[in-house]
Parts: structure tokens; sequence; C-alpha cells
């Protein structure tokens, strides 16, 4: 019995040994003899070529700290410091270079049979204080602006560090703030000024005719010509450009990643920058440029003579609508106009 | 004089953020600004690798091309810090930084920047070394106590090196070659426009 017992024991212990042997067998074979913990691990050049920036998962609550880099970022530099450099000086520099020699060949444009004397509401209060609280933040927001991408070259110099910075700190502030009464401006003159602002093809003609910048003819043109209508354009949608890219960057995160945010200073440098040549010329042709122009934005009322000139179917409209004689103190806003093919045909 | 770098071995790095409280602690950082995380690419899945980034000072700093009052400097070591009194905290450097390292406190209205706070190798400011005034706005000053910036001093794996640029390359290279891999010196290419050939 004894031994029975023994045979069995050695039986059972040959057995489980055996089934050891053959379950751990292949555990083992499958061990590669050298490790490679880096077969699938991620690579840096390989992630920036896929992705162009890389970014993972952190602990602190600071999410968008998780990207950890952005090459584009030497990208924006480029723009920033190069190109839009460029752009800028090109555009401001050289409208202000054609503007002074446009002056010197032409002149202020004077009314040619000299002023009537009689008066015509052009622009009622409200409207003028709209263009006014519009053109004051303009230029408030301008000089700011220009400071940030040209400070650095033309007034660090002067100024030295202490008080550029001084006076950079304040501009950065009137910046954010003056855009709120900026943005409403651009909002007041899209609805008050869009009636008179939509293309026809008096536009047309106006512009083959030169607009009467060029030579001295006298195209017709309704409440707003061919060129005021770009003008109005150019503020609305280049008004709403940089409005919206700049609030983009007020509010850092709210709307956008590090990228948005870099295309978005980059709209936001460009178009200004545009904005601000377009607006030289726009200054230049209301005040120095043209005789009886900037009477009609600074006391509202334009002289008979400069109306016939410039905008003789409106002249025609006012007067059609009131009668010659009551004409003079009306308010001219307040009423849309429906330019049809009817009007056209006069000219 | 010694060209200052970080290199963050990503191979040995252990999420553990050791570097990250250290930091913090070291230069009494303002409440939610973070001179240094760490980031996990791809957590989870095989091959994930955990990389401590900071300002990684870079050779030609975009940083400071694109101040718009030229608030930043570049030490003889290397390193580049910036004036808090002249920073107007505009947020430009952070459009181009590569490495997302300024940060600014949210001051006043809107989400406000305030005056950008971001790692200074442990070097301080442009105030005079080692005074409380420097430590206050800029934290400590290790660099001029002939220290290393403490995250590195700090790391349990000696993932994050620090010092002179030439002697941890040549670290990185040695501990590549013994060990047979490496996923490379993250950032290097985008700071110092060089990598280490292993």
């Amino acid at each position: 019995m004894a031994t029975l017992c023994a045979r069995f024991r050695l039986i059972v212990a040959a057995t489980a040994i055996l089934i050891f042997a053959v379950v751990a067998l292949p555990a083992t074979a499958q061990q590669p003899n050298a490790v490679n913990p880096t077969a699938d691990a991620v690579k840096e050049q390989q992630l920036l070529q896929q992705f162009n920036r890389i970014q993972g998962l952190g602990q602190i609550p600071d999410t968008k700290s998780y990207v950890i880099e952005q090459p584009m970022g030497r990208v924006w530099r480029q723009f920033h410091e190069v190109w839009l450099h460029w752009i800028g000086s090109i555009a401001v520099l050289g409208m202000l270079a054609l503007l002074i020699l446009f002056y010197l060949i032409r002149g202020m444009v004077r009314i040619a049979p000299g002023r009537s004397g009689v008066k015509i509401v052009r622009f009622t209060a409200f409207e003028r204080f709209m263009h006014w609280m519009t053109a004051t933040c303009f230029i408030i927001l301008g000089l700011t602006g220009l400071n940030i991408t040209f400070g650095k070259d033309v007034l660090l110099p002067l100024m030295g560090p202490s008080a550029f910075s001084s006076w950079s700190r304040a501009a950065k502030y009137a910046h954010n703030f003056v855009s709120f009464p900026f943005t409403l401006g651009v909002i007041l003159i899209f609805v008050v000024w869009l009636a008179g602002n939509i293309p026809n093809r008096v536009d047309i003609e106006w512009i083959k005719r030169g607009g009467g910048i060029v030579g001295h003819d006298h195209p017709p043109a309704y409440r707003f010509n061919a060129g005021q209508k770009a003008v109005y354009w150019i503020v609305v949608l280049g008004g709403t450009a940089v409005a919206v890219s700049g609030y983009m960057l007020i509010f850092p995160f709210y709307v956008t990643n590090i990228a948005g945010m870099q295309i978005a200073q980059a709209i936001h440098g460009v178009v200004a920058l545009l904005f601000v040549a377009v607006m030289l010329a726009h200054i230049y042709i209301g005040t120095i440029g043209m005789e009886g122009a900037f009477e009609a934005m600074g006391e509202g009322t334009v002289d008979l003579n400069w109306a016939k000139e410039h905008h003789s179917l409106w002249l025609e409209e006012e007067g059609a609508r009131t009668g010659p004689g009551e004409m003079l103190r009306q308010p001219a806003a307040n009423h849309g106009f429906s330019v049809t093919d009817s009007n056209v045909s006069r000219s | 004089m010694a060209r200052m770098k970080f290199l963050c071995d990503a191979d040995r790095c252990i999420d553990c953020n050791a570097c990250v409280t250290a930091c913090k602690n070291e230069n009494e950082v303002p409440w939610g600004i973070n001179r240094r995380r760490v980031v996990t690419i791809n957590d989870g899945k095989p091959g994930e690798r955990s990389v401590s980034m900071a300002c990684m000072h870079c050779t030609d700093a975009p940083c400071a091309a694109v101040c718009p009052v030229s608030c930043f400097y570049t030490t003889a070591d290397g390193v580049v810090l910036h004036s808090k009194d002249l920073c107007i905290g505009c947020g430009y450097c952070f459009y181009a930084c590569p490495f997302g390292a300024p940060q600014y406190p949210r001051v006043g209205n809107f989400g406000s920047r305030g005056k950008m706070d971001k790692c200074t190798y442990c070097a301080g400011g442009p105030e005079p070394d080692n005074t409380p005034l420097q430590y206050e706005k800029y934290g400590a000053n290790r660099l001029s106590e002939g220290k290393l910036p403490l995250c590195a001093e700090m790391c349990s794996t000696k993932s994050l090196l620090a010092g002179d640029g030439d002697i941890i390359a040549q670290i990185y290279k040695d501990r590549v070659a013994q060990r047979g891999y490496g996923s490379g010196a993250w950032g290097w290419q985008t700071a110092y426009r060089e990598t280490i050939e292993t």
C-alpha cells in the first residue's frame, strides 16, 4: 500500500512538471532575445511632419499648455517681423507719397462755377455723429495699432525703453477699449448708409469717366458715387474683418486655439494697414483734396453748386422730393433711395 | 561662456511631475501659471512618451524678435530673459513661441493679459542678482549661485537635463549608444536649429 501511494505521488508530480513545462515553454519561446522598447515609440520628427505641432495630455488644468511644440510660431514671426512691415510700409507710405504727388499735380479740386451761397443739407446730425465717432475711434486705433508694429523701430529709439513701454501699455488699453465704440460705429454706418451704397449702372459710367479724379469731368452720381461706395464697403467689410479678428485676440482661447490666433493676427494686421492707407485717401479727398467737401460732414450742408457738380442725380432727387425751394433745410437722411433703371437712363 | 540648454530624454521621463512642482515651489510662481509642464503623447497607447517642456531658451528667440517693446534680452549663458517692468502684456510672444512658454496672469477686463511670466532657467531677471525685488518678480536666481535649474536637478530619473548644451548633448548621445534607442532631443531642432546625431 505504501509503495502504491509513493508510486501515485510520483506519477502526479511527473504529470505536474510535464504540464508546467508544456504551458511555460511557449511563453519563454515568445520572449525575444533583444527587447526594443522604442519600436512603437512616438518620434518627434515624425509627429512634426504629420501634424505640424505636438500635443498630448497633461495633468494641470491649463489645457492649452498640452501643446508642447508649435513650430508655426516661427512662421508667424517671419510674417510679423518681415512681411507685415513691408506690406504696411508700402501701403501707408506709398499712399502718402501718391497723395502728395497727386496734390502737387492736381491741387484742390475747385467748385468750377464758384459757390452759389445756397446751402443744401447733406448729412443729418446723427449721421455726422456716427461718422465722427467712428473716425475718432479709427484714428486712435490706427495710431496705437501702428505703434504695436512700428513703434519699436520709430519711437523706441526716441523715447527710451521706459517711456516707450508706459506709452505702449496705455496704447494697448486704448486699443482694446476704443474697439467697442468703433465696432458700434461700423454697424451704424452699415445700417444707415446701406440704401445709398448698393452698386448700380451709374457707378460703371462714373468709373469709366474717371470719376472726376482723372481729368476734369463730372459724371452724374446719386447720393454716393462709386468712389464713396467703395469707401463704404471697405469700411463695412474691412471694419468687420478687423473687429472679428481683433476680438479673437482680446479674448484669447475663447473662440480659437493658438493656430487660429496666429491667423487672426495676420488678418488683423494686413487688413488694418490697408484700411489705414485707404482712409488716408479718404481724409485727403474730404479735406485739402476738394473744395466744399469737408463741410458736408463738418456742418452737414454743402453748396448747391458743389452738389450739382458731384451729385447731380441726388440733387434732382432731393428737388423732386421736396420742391426746389423747400429742400434747403431738409435733412437728406431718413428716406431710402430706390434706384431704378429709369433713373439711370437720364444720364 | 557656456550655452545653457534643456534636454528632455523622453525615454526616461516617468511623468512624475516633480519638475513642475519643484519649479512652482522654487520660484513661487503666481497662481495658475506653470513655467514647466509634463505632457504625455499617445497616452495609454503603445509607445507613449512623456515630455517635460518649458521655455527652451531658443537661439535667435522668436519671442524677443516679435516683442513690440523689446523687453527680452539674452544673457551671456544663452538664457532668454525679459523685463516685467517693460512688458505690456500684448500676447505676441505667446503667438511666436514654439513651446507655449509665455503665460499671462489674468488681470482686469476681458481675458486681459497681465505681465508675461515664463521660465527664467532659474536665472532671475534684470534686477540685481538675488535681491528680494528680483525674487518677487522672477523667482530664484540659482544660476548666479552656481546651481542649475531645480527642475532638472530634482529629476528622479535624470530624464530632464540642464547645463551646457555640448555637455548634455554628449550625455544623451552616450545614453542612446549604450541602450540602443532614443526618441530624440525634443524641441532641439525648433529651438536651436540642430539635432543630436546619435
